[in-house]
């Protein structure tokens, strides 16, 4: 695949500067894209209110993001007093460099050139699910570093909470593992080019992706995907009208910047992912001319493009979960739920002779 | 070679940030450090060739259990004056089974020297499994068959420990609201609202019942 000198540390070399080019090149533009998704998210936040929102920087507010940017770059950081500072400083770092890493396993299509990942895991999807599972030290962090109540309370939520919704996301993966039969991204979106649609004269369309026969999975991971990123009607960590901002109460500036950034990449990793297992990743919708000819990877834009639209209506739309309907949501709905799934889909697969 | 090289990084570091889990002042730096080593023994994994246990590392220790960890250790409020005392009073006893550890590692590098246990056999601990299974595939076909005894019985101690942890905090307190979101929804206005005629002049105080 690459070129083969036979010097060991020049094919070392050319091999790191490949996947490092490559990296650049993913992490810049998810950054542009996510620029634009901000601007989306407050744009139909505010249609559903009956606002303009932001729409003055630039032609129909389209600069909006990146002059947020430049003003959160050239505020002063503040770190308090009583604060433990480098612990204070890693937890922003921590929270926007994890969110990132989740995307070296994303496949962003298949083709004649191969496949369009930096790294092809055959534990991808486990991987997904620890980067994600460490998306909560930054938040526990920066909680307790901060060396205040507000921050303090908000962390403690967040610990529970997120640790209480991996549990039925890791049960959801597990129904979509049993009947895609690979732990590896790609093969997991390439199964689900066989299924309903094929049998019922549909083949390799919308109707073969597993949203149709795993429905209720992917309600449910639609669901703790929102809570898992701390998202409303879920975003008991930085409740403003009783934590004031929860664990960010005390950031400002870049530190708080990163803290953001972190939060809408994990947000897009969580579409990313709902597309890859449930929305047939990169694959057409129905498999006739105009729409196959469209490269991969623009379907794949567009399904993430419109999770994220169902993101943020749901922002717009839900009022926000006291605690403790939270957590009974969790355990006491969709975790016996997603288990009897998991149950239920080995059960078919098992003795409905599908495997 | 750049194997090595990373083998050295990784083992480094783990055993660095293990030394400062004891040496480190603050608890909670302490657990930072803790979860930086296991990153490190989930990296000494993935270059065995074992990525499934490594992502297990990382998802069980570091995503669930170390969170906790931190969760009650951030609630401690830690003496150090008493925490020093502590130390000096139990360091007979923490020196004399470190003292028969590091005599019996001693024991052990004087007879084998590196070749403990392994036989040189390193690079092979996570045994190759033939044409294009892996390691994932060829956990499953073992757990599931030759051990299935013993993994279900693993599966029966982390559930009675469950059970057992419940049983010590479940407590139903008296008087406590509870939510019943079937009563919610059963409620109609027939039996929320209660329209009162009020003659001018006159008072109704409510019933003490209220509407249910």
């Amino acid at each position: 695949m690459f070129l083969e000198t036979g010097n060991i540390w020049l094919d070392y070399a050319i091999w790191l500067g490949i996947h490092i080019l490559a990296s650049a090149v993913v992490m810049v533009v998810l950054l542009l894209i996510i620029a634009f998704l901000l601007l989306m998210d407050r744009k139909v936040w505010a249609a559903v209110q009956m606002r303009k929102g932001p729409n003055v920087v630039g032609p129909f507010g389209l600069l909006q993001s990146f002059a947020d940017l430049l003003k959160f770059v050239f505020k002063e950081p503040v770190i308090p007093a009583g604060a433990d500072k480098a612990v204070f400083l890693l937890a922003p770092v921590a929270t926007a460099t994890l969110a990132l890493t989740a995307w070296v396993v994303i496949p962003l299509d298949e083709n004649s050139w191969g496949r369009w990942v930096i790294s092809d895991l055959n534990v991808g999807i486990l991987y997904l699910l620890a980067i994600s599972s460490l998306g909560v030290y930054g938040i526990i962090m920066g909680g307790w570093a901060s060396n205040s109540k507000y921050p303090f309370m908000g962390s403690l939520r967040s610990a529970a909470q997120m640790v209480s919704y991996e549990v039925s996301i890791g049960l959801v993966i597990i129904t979509v593992l049993l009947c895609a039969g690979s732990l590896n991204l790609t093969e997991i979106v390439n199964a689900q080019r066989q299924g309903i649609g094929s049998s019922v004269g549909l083949p390799n369309s919308l109707l073969d992706w597993y949203w149709l026969p795993l429905l209720p999975m992917f309600v449910v991971f639609f669901i703790s995907a929102l809570a898992e990123t701390n998202r409303p009607p879920f975003d008991l960590p930085e409740a403003e009208s009783e934590l004031v901002a929860g664990f960010m109460v005390e950031y400002s500036s870049t530190p708080y910047l990163l803290f953001m950034l972190g939060e809408y990449v994990a947000i897009v990793t969580m579409c990313a992912l709902t597309t890859i297992l449930f929305l047939g990743g990169w694959l057409p919708p129905l498999d006739i001319a105009p729409f196959n000819w469209i490269p991969g990877i623009f379907w794949f834009i567009l399904k993430i493009v419109a999770v994220f639209f169902m993101f943020a209506m749901v922002k717009a739309m839900v009022p926000r979960y006291r605690y403790d309907q939270l957590m009974r949501l969790g355990w006491k709905v969709f975790l016996p739920l997603s288990l009897l799934m998991v149950v239920v889909v080995a059960g078919v697969l098992q003795y409905g002779g599908l495997v | 070679m750049i194997k090595a090289l990373f083998f050295y990084l990784f083992a480094i570091l783990s055993v660095s940030s293990a030394a400062m889990v004891i040496i480190a002042r603050n608890p909670v730096h302490a657990v930072l450090f803790l979860i930086l080593t296991f990153f490190n023994a989930a990296g000494l994994f993935i270059l065995l060739g074992a990525e499934f246990l490594a992502m297990l590392l990382i998802i069980v220790y570091v995503g669930a259990v170390a969170v906790l960890f931190l969760f009650v250790v951030m609630m401690l409020d830690v003496d150090f004056a008493e925490l020093k005392a502590g130390f000096i009073k139990n360091a007979p006893v923490g020196a004399l089974i470190g003292g028969v550890v590091l005599l019996e590692l001693a024991a052990l590098f004087l007879v084998y020297g590196f070749d403990v246990g392994v036989g040189g056999n390193v690079q092979t601990a996570m045994p190759s499994t033939g044409s294009g299974i892996d390691n994932t595939t060829a956990l499953g076909r073992v757990i599931y068959t030759k051990y299935v005894y013993f993994f279900q019985a693993a599966g029966l101690v982390l559930l009675v420990a469950m059970i057992g942890a419940i049983v010590l905090t479940l407590r139903h307190k008296e008087g406590v609201k509870r939510q019943s979101v079937a009563e919610q929804v059963a409620r109609s206005p027939k039996t929320a609202i209660e329209v009162v005629e009020v003659a001018p002049g006159n008072a109704v105080l409510p019933s003490t019942e209220g509407p249910k």
